[in-house]
């Protein structure tokens, strides 16, 4: 599958103090560990185990995955935007590669 | 890709129509977790703490037609202040082959204690929700959701 690509959408201007939604998805196949292939073997688990949101290098939320979560993620959350500055997002493979993706977010 | 489960295929368990020819489908080694396995990951995480019903609003299907992406939605009534805010979310899944499906970390800069995610599910089962409050008060909230179409063990 082809290198997961991160996406995020929320909107790049806002007011001082506004709660936005921010809605993640990220392109990844979340591989069970539990199927089998063609001849019986167990495909080895894959899964992006966790998330992380900062804001201006603080955290303000994470989540943890279980195989349970469907392929592709997606990951509504809300945050509050004190001031401008930027937000990063991180997901943590199994493999422990770290997909991240920025956004900047201004007041206005 | 993502239909392709080890199990009999779609025919055979769509000609077991009823429950029992289901389970006989299924087979013994199909591994599943069951409610004691969901208050086993509880216990390992809240050992002997009193949890109480209510306060986590589940927003979940009755009926999904497709265990692989099955919306899950949830918000817990909170002020969300320094001094009184959710620490964590855990969600459980009572019939899958294993119990915890995510877990979410709430800071008082999180304006709500919300998410909402989509998970597999392998069959019809309870959803549990366990939610840590700041102050060490544990609540919980549970639903079932009932599936059609079973997430290939996930």
């Amino acid at each position: 599958m082809a290198n997961p690509t991160p996406r995020v959408r929320m909107p790049a201007q806002v007011k001082a103090g506004q709660v936005i939604e921010v809605k993640t998805l990220i392109s990844h196949e979340m591989e069970t560990g539990q199927r089998k292939d063609a001849e019986g073997k167990t495909i080895p688990r894959k899964i992006i185990k966790s998330f992380s949101a900062k804001f201006n290098g603080k955290e303000i939320f994470r989540s943890e995955w279980h195989p349970a979560v469907s392929a592709n993620p997606y990951l509504g959350f809300f945050v509050k935007v004190p001031e401008a500055g930027t937000f990063e997002f991180a997901w943590v493979d199994d493999d422990g590669a770290v997909y991240k993706s920025e956004q900047k977010v201004t007041i206005g | 890709m993502e239909q392709d489960c080890q199990r009999p295929s779609r025919r055979s368990v769509l000609i077991a129509s009823s429950a029992a020819a289901m389970a006989l489908v299924l087979g013994p080694g199909f591994a599943s977790a069951t409610g004691a396995l969901v208050e086993a990951e509880i216990n390992k995480l809240y050992a002997g703490k009193k949890m109480v019903e209510g306060k986590i609003k589940l927003d979940l299907p009755t009926i999904a037609e497709n265990g692989l992406v099955v919306p899950l939605n949830f918000e817990v009534e909170s002020p969300m202040s320094d001094k009184d805010y959710v620490k964590a979310v855990h969600v459980f899944a009572d019939g899958n082959p294993n119990a915890g499906v995510a877990s979410f970390y709430f800071t008082p800069l999180s304006p709500k204690a919300a998410a909402q995610f989509r998970m597999r599910l392998a069959q019809t089962q309870n959803i549990v929700a366990v939610a840590e409050m700041s102050d060490g008060s544990l609540f919980t909230a549970k639903k079932e959701v009932k599936v059609t179409i079973g997430g290939c063990g996930g």
